[in-house]
């Protein structure tokens, strides 16, 4: 296997050593049984197993850049004479770049989980950890931890470089528009709902590749799960309840509204609401994937 | 004294290394495993199901808009819809006019209204294909075969005729200090059409030969002008855009048809009529002395899909292939898996060690996934296709008519799109290695500019330029009916992808043979494991 693999083994066998070495401290009280790791061993733990896989920064780096440079790109593509005949929502058009970061996302979020399957390094970890839904908990949590971190820079960035291009293509307040303006309440939640969006789809792809295991059958479900419903939405013109029914309950559809700061009497379910959506489909997966972590063989 | 003892060779069994026991070895690797085999008959299913659950028709409208839509002589449907205002033609002969002016109005009263066009309903514009000019036609029954010279709203003096060939001539709009003479001469079927900006100097713009012109026909001054596209906007998301009707009024003096019956008068007439909103007043001819003014309202040229410049609700069957890629989505991720378990369980050494000719290998694995998914998905295809068309159809929507050999071409086409694409999988999974980014990379590299191009996310811009260079631009196979210039439509996915069919899938190939080449370099060079 190629060295990149190694070294991840290597990362997760001293994560494997930090663990075992805490176990003492945590189940310290002599005699008892109690010899199972205690929550800040866990996070610990997973921090640093994610934290000494060389792919984790590029991953982490690709999210942002991807996510800036599409937002960059539509922006720079976008053109408008005048507010009226051609009514954008700037703030929605700098953060278009998630669509395509939140795939990258996805794939950080498989690999947390996944990669200790395809390795076998599940069995030591549980070894470790038998409290399984704990390991899920703490990978989940440090996913959390970075997405966050990552989409914050994201979120900046793109709405940065969307505002200075969209200004310099004409899209300014004296045509009419609704400029990307922090001082702007709409585009602060924008903003806001943007990041707990990036973190939530990081969740919700932790939740399914914990329930697939396999790794490439994961990305492929994850990915699938974020992108088919719109497409299908959007083709089911002719069946408008159809359409609804996947724009109010999709995770995508319902989610991305929170990216919206025009036209809001277009959507079919409010930004905050279209979040919890999100959230919902994201806390039921790991609920889901904690039980079958107990129930199945690791 | 010594002997020579012949070492022991056991007799080679011919061909053990040969390319059909590799392919036979590969293919025996993919069909026992349950899991894949299911998973590529799922992605199929889902390309039927999807496919045929998309619900296109309108049951308002039912069979009886589909009765009137006539067909060209090239068997395309068209619209052919215009005020005529004609005189028989037995022979050869020619047709000569002055167009002075070239007016009209744009009504969406009964059409498409945005913030603008509530406070002025009815506005004294033309549309950009707005027509007016002279027309040689076989017959006034819709869908006959004709040659026109015409000036229109802004693409200045054209040659037209059968509905789909369009030549440009002089530049400009016609005003009254710039008239334009357009000019037709007919000599048996062959017309030739002139255009001149000062009557005295004549330049040739085309010549047509129309089969089915014999006998008499009629020549004379027309105007139509079709419905105006609004595009569709993001605040009116839900409307998808939307059409007003326009009418076009051209006015015409030194008029001179040479051959035409002795005394002749100029008798008008509609051609035709489309389904579209009601036209504006005010269609009809009129006679002043030798100043005559035509005002019509419809179009002379193809139908495009999704009902823009018509009245009629059409589909083509690449409204049915929506499930394509989700069912690509699947065969990504077993072509990504069909190298990368290799890698992940060590196979990969077993393999080489029994192919040495790393190159041969591939080639095997390649052959094998590709024609597995050409076969699975041309199969899902022609069935999405095919009962997708009848159901639309069924269901009171016009599906543009294309030849069998079309229809062949996107059935062939899509799978193998969908083979190529698993090629270019299995290439990635090879240089990769591992699973989670060789599918990650193909679902970003096709699936995703895919979703981006046709979803509307990007402006439009954005999306052709998505739709061009990138792995995605395959999808254009899907394309059964052509883009017209001539013809204002939203040509948009899925019936319509920016790229022709075949250069769209030229684009993807040529992705998928840098990476099989590059996965063959790196298979060779790297060590396995």
């Amino acid at each position: 296997m190629s060295g990149m693999s190694q070294t991840m083994t290597s990362g997760k066998n001293e994560a494997m050593t930090i663990a075992r070495h805490a176990l003492p401290r945590s189940g310290g009280a002599a005699g008892t049984e109690r010899a199972s790791a205690g929550v800040p061993d866990a996070l610990r733990a997973e921090w640093t197993k994610l934290r000494t896989v060389p792919g984790t920064g590029w991953i982490l780096a690709a999210v942002c850049v991807l996510t800036v440079a599409v937002g960059a790109a539509t922006a720079a593509a976008t053109r408008c004479g005048t507010g009226t005949g051609c009514p954008i929502d700037p703030t929605k058009v700098s953060l278009t770049g998630i669509q395509v970061g939140q795939a990258v996302v996805a794939v950080l979020a498989v690999l947390v989980i996944s990669g200790e399957y395809s390795t076998g390094m599940i069995h030591t970890t549980f070894t470790a950890m038998p409290r399984r839904w704990m390991v899920l908990a703490a990978k989940a949590a440090v996913l959390t931890g970075l997405l966050l971190a990552a989409a914050m820079v994201a979120v900046a960035g793109s709405l940065a470089a969307g505002r200075l291009i969209l200004t310099g293509n004409g899209v300014t307040a004296a045509h009419g528009f609704a400029v990307v303006s922090l001082s702007n309440g709409q585009t602060v939640r924008a903003a806001a709902g943007s990041v707990l969006y990036l973190a939530l789809v990081g969740l919700l792809s932790l939740g399914i590749a914990t329930i697939v295991r396999d790794s490439a059958a994961a990305t492929g479900a994850v990915l699938g799960m974020l992108y088919v419903p719109p497409v299908v939405a959007l083709f089911l013109g002719g069946e408008p309840a159809w359409q609804r029914w996947v724009d109010r309950y999709a995770p995508t559809d319902a989610g991305m509204d929170i990216v919206t700061t025009t036209g809001m009497h277009n959507l079919v379910i409010s930004p905050w609401v279209g979040l919890g959506v999100l959230a919902a489909w994201a806390a039921g997966a790991l609920l889901a994937a904690g039980m079958l972590l107990r129930l199945r063989d690791a | 004294m010594t002997t020579t003892i012949t070492p022991y060779r056991p007799p080679e069994e011919a061909g053990r290394d040969g390319f059909t026991q590799l392919l036979h070895a590969e293919w025996t690797k993919f069909r026992t495993l349950r899991g894949w085999v299911i998973a590529v008959l799922v992605a199929a299913l889902l390309i039927d199901v999807v496919g045929l659950l998309v619900p296109r028709g309108d049951d308002h409208c039912g069979t009886a808009c589909q009765a009137h839509v006539p067909t060209g002589p090239g068997g395309e449907a068209v619209n052919d819809s215009y005020y005529l205002a004609a005189q028989p033609l037995a022979g050869d002969g020619s047709i000569t006019v002055r167009v002075t002016s070239l007016t009209g109005v744009i009504d969406s009263t009964s059409g498409f209204s945005t913030p603008a066009s509530l406070q002025n309903p009815v506005s004294r514009r033309l549309v950009p294909w707005a027509k007016a000019g002279i027309i040689i036609t076989g017959s006034t029954r819709p869908g006959s075969a004709y040659a026109a010279m015409m000036a229109t709203g802004s693409h200045g003096v054209r040659m037209q005729y059968d509905y789909t060939s369009d030549i440009a001539g002089l530049p400009g709009s016609v005003t009254a200090a710039s008239p334009r003479w357009l000019r037709l001469t007919r000599s048996g079927d062959v017309i030739t059409g002139y255009d001149s900006a000062d009557g005295r100097r004549w330049a040739e713009v085309g010549t047509a030969r129309l089969t089915g012109l014999t006998g008499t026909v009629r020549a004379g001054m027309f105007a139509t002008s079709p419905l105006e596209f609004v595009p569709n906007l993001p605040s009116y998301a839900e409307s998808g855009g939307g059409a007003n009707s326009s009418a076009a009024t051209g006015a015409f003096d030194d008029v001179d048809l040479l051959g035409g019956p002795p005394g002749g008068r100029w008798a008008g007439q509609q051609v035709g009529s489309d389904n579209g909103p009601q036209p504006p007043p005010g269609i009809g001819f009129r006679q002043a002395g030798g100043r005559f003014t035509v005002t019509g309202s419809g179009d002379i040229g193809p139908v495009v899909a999704a009902g823009v410049n018509s009245g009629y609700v059409t589909g083509t069957i690449a409204d049915h292939l929506l499930g394509v890629f989700i069912g690509m989505l699947i065969m990504i991720v077993i072509a990504a898996m069909f190298i990368t378990v290799e890698y992940r369980r060590g196979l990969i050494a077993t393999s080489l060690a029994a192919s040495p000719r790393r190159g041969r290998l591939l080639a095997a694995k390649a052959v094998v996934i590709g024609l597995l998914t050409f076969v699975l998905g041309s199969a899902a295809v022609a069935v999405a296709a095919l009962a997708g068309s009848r159901i639309s159809h069924d269901s009171g929507m016009y599906m543009l008519p294309v030849g069998w050999l079309t229809e062949a071409r996107v059935i062939l086409g899509t799978g193998a799109m969908l083979a190529v694409a698993s090629v270019l999988a299995l290439s990635l999974g090879t240089v990769l290695r591992r699973s989670v980014a060789a599918v990650a990379a193909v679902i970003v590299a096709i699936v995703l500019p895919y979703i981006l191009g046709v979803s509307g996310v990007l402006p439009a811009s954005a999306s052709e330029w998505v739709l061009r260079v990138t792995p995605a631009a395959g999808f254009a196979i899907e394309q059964s009916v052509p883009q017209y210039q001539q013809v204002v439509g939203r040509y948009a996915p899925p019936d319509y992808f920016p790229l022709g069919p075949w250069s769209g899938i030229a684009v993807l190939c040529a992705y998928a043979a840098v990476a099989l080449g590059l996965a063959a370099y790196l298979l060779r060079r790297r060590d396995a494991g």
